[in-house]
């Protein structure tokens, strides 16, 4: 039944990326150039998925998942070196391409040699990660 | 082409409502690099996993014929930067816990302070690097 739940929430998750354009880095990378032809498409797409999560995330309050267990808990508020500086890491691998991961596996089919290789970067940057991380961890205790 | 932003809206109504489906089935917030990240470093390689990332990658195929002109990435043909780009986007959303989805379509619903400024943090480096590349070195 879970493995279902994620079959049918991965398709609809799939289908909107294609058809919402954010597979297409012209349309991102557009987004992201405030300096040049700005392309306003993307907070379409943000407000978009983000109305369907708001009234999901109200009947979080007075329900169980439908599979059982728990919701998540309560977002914590503490903002770390890990989520800033992540965060600048990304976004930067976001400017230069125009793919974030959701996309890079959606485009997998037709994203030609090009998108293969950036998904295999990717996993080795993930794979990566946990190494980077305690290292960052390290000079920021150290500093 | 002014319907764009129509297409913008109903494909991002799509992606909210797989969020949607996942949260209030499954009990878990729709993250794509969390969901990957996990597979990766073998921390959760379970059935529900894999068969997100199976509708991930298979409804483009079974829908994109559909669709014309068909959907491109007009990816950069620059290996170099297609790699580099592909590491900073894997090392950073999982250093961050989070991406597009995770941190931004799951956490700014939720108003979670750590996914609004996520959010900021990697619209404003993107916009910052591709100003820099494309309009003062000219290289993207």
């Amino acid at each position: 039944m879970r493995a279902l739940i994620s079959l049918l929430a991965g398709s609809l998750f799939g289908a909107g990326l294609l058809i919402s354009g954010m597979t297409d880095t012209t349309k991102v990378q557009g987004w992201l150039d405030i300096f040049g032809q700005w392309d306003p498409t993307l907070a379409f797409v943000m407000g978009g998925a983000i109305l369907p999560m708001l009234f999901a995330w109200q009947l979080t309050n007075s329900r169980k998942p439908l599979t059982g267990g728990q919701f998540p808990s309560k977002a914590t508020t503490e903002l770390d070196r890990r989520l800033i500086l992540g965060s600048i890491l990304f976004g930067m691998g976001w400017g230069l391409a125009g793919l974030c991961p959701g996309p890079a596996l959606a485009s997998l089919s037709y994203g030609g040699v090009g998108g293969i290789l950036f998904l295999i970067s990717m996993i080795l940057g993930m794979y990566a990660a946990p190494t980077l991380g305690a290292q960052l961890d390290r000079t920021a205790n150290a500093a | 082409m002014q319907i764009e932003w129509l297409w913008g809206l109903g494909g991002g109504l799509l992606i909210g409502l797989g969020a949607a489906v996942y949260l209030l089935g499954n009990g878990r917030i729709m993250g794509a690099s969390g969901i990957l990240g996990g597979m990766v470093d073998s921390s959760d390689r379970s059935l529900e996993r894999l068969s997100f990332l199976a509708g991930v990658i298979g409804m483009p195929i079974l829908l994109r014929p559909f669709f014309s002109p068909a959907p491109e990435t007009h990816l950069t043909s620059n290996i170099v930067i297609v790699i580099l780009a592909g590491l900073l986007v894997g090392v950073g959303t999982r250093i961050a816990n989070g991406c597009t989805s995770g941190h931004g379509v799951c956490g700014i619903s939720r108003f979670s302070l750590r996914g609004i400024v996520a959010t900021i943090f990697y619209i404003a480096a993107g916009a910052v690097t591709l100003a820099l590349l494309r309009h003062i070195w000219g290289v993207i």
